[in-house]
């Protein structure tokens, strides 16, 4: 019984994956990063995902507050945050974010406030969309972790 | 600033200095290294680097660094100082010149390969950097110092291989004047 559920729960984990390296969500350095994770160190993923949301969204909660200032006018700082989110996004495989990024950061290199403003939503839509699956990757995880008779360190 | 490993260091793995302002990347670079056999420590700037290192001018901090440093890995763009500064200022001082340094960055600019190279980078790495990536740096590193060693260990057993040689030289002498002898008789 309890073999039968960790088998659903791995298909369901698989699935999940292949869709998003299908939608181009994930790229091949998601890849890497699960390769780095073993019983020395079986919550990297786990890790690193949440280092980065944490990052990322006072990144985005600082961009919203430039740009939402009527006298705003540093678009270099919108370079600097942009090159930040750029990196990380690449380094944990966050394709579809990372390439919103880069979209965003030519708007603000043309000081282009309503270029920014529209590469903002748009980057903030692919990132709550990356979390959600994330999130929902991580349950699956847990659960087929318990359904396999392990305790999850969370 | 995570302090790396403080116990006496090992021979055999590598101490490498990690050098990145992005906490991700930290993280990162960080477990490669580590999956890698290799005792890390991680710093967020080239400022950082130089106290790790002692090179800052302040002497008090030297007592940091109770490893060894076998091997400098620096992000290129950090705000204050860059990759490349830190590099220079690597190269500059007498104590730490000869350990290589390795500059990451996630842009593919041909002339800052070249700055970095031209100012004695070992090598220069696309960002995201992978493990196939690390793997192939600690070999080179490894290899470098296997090097050394063969060179200091040819030049001590050179007296042996010339008195060696000349033993060999004078057998074949006295096998020859043998043979002569014999013939003559």
């Amino acid at each position: 019984m309890l073999g039968l559920g960790v088998d659903r729960l791995q298909a369901d984990i698989n699935r999940l994956l292949t869709s998003l390296f299908h939608q181009g969500v994930l790229d091949e350095q998601f890849l890497q990063l699960q390769q780095l994770q073993d019983e020395t160190s079986p919550t990297f993923v786990y890790d690193v995902i949440n280092i980065y949301f944490d990052e990322s969204e006072k990144l985005l909660r600082s961009l919203r507050l430039l740009l939402m200032d009527r006298e705003f006018s540093d678009y270099k700082k919108i370079g600097l945050h942009l090159n930040q989110l750029v990196g990380s996004s690449s380094s944990i495989g966050a394709r579809r974010v990372r390439n919103v990024c880069v979209a965003f950061r030519s708007a603000s290199e043309l000081n282009n406030r309503p270029g920014c403003l529209r590469g903002l939503e748009v980057v903030e839509h692919e990132y709550h969309y990356l979390k959600n699956m994330m999130h929902e990757l991580f349950q699956l995880e847990q659960q087929r972790l318990l359904a396999a008779g392990v305790r999850y360190p969370m | 600033m995570a302090l790396g490993d403080l116990s006496s260091s090992s021979t055999s793995e590598l101490h490498v200095l990690a050098v990145d302002d992005s906490i991700v990347d930290r993280k990162v670079i960080e477990r490669l290294l580590r999956i890698s056999a290799c005792k890390v420590t991680t710093v967020e700037s080239g400022t950082r680097a130089l106290q790790y290192l002692g090179l800052d001018g302040d002497k008090g901090s030297s007592g940091l660094k109770d490893l060894k440093v076998n091997l400098i890995v620096t992000d290129y763009s950090m705000p204050g100082l860059t990759g490349y500064e830190l590099l220079k200022k690597i190269k500059e001082s007498s104590a730490f010149r000869e350990i290589p340094v390795v500059i990451m960055s996630s842009e593919n600019i041909q002339p800052r390969i070249e700055q970095c190279m031209t100012e004695g980078a070992e090598d220069f790495l696309l960002k995201p950097v992978k493990l196939a990536d690390v793997k192939r740096l600690k070999e080179l590193i490894m290899r470098g110092g296997e090097a050394e060693q063969e060179k200091t260990s040819n030049l001590i057993s050179s007296p042996k291989r010339i008195l060696q040689n000349n033993i060999f030289f004078f057998f074949i002498i006295f096998f020859i004047i043998t043979i002569i002898v014999i013939f003559i008789v």
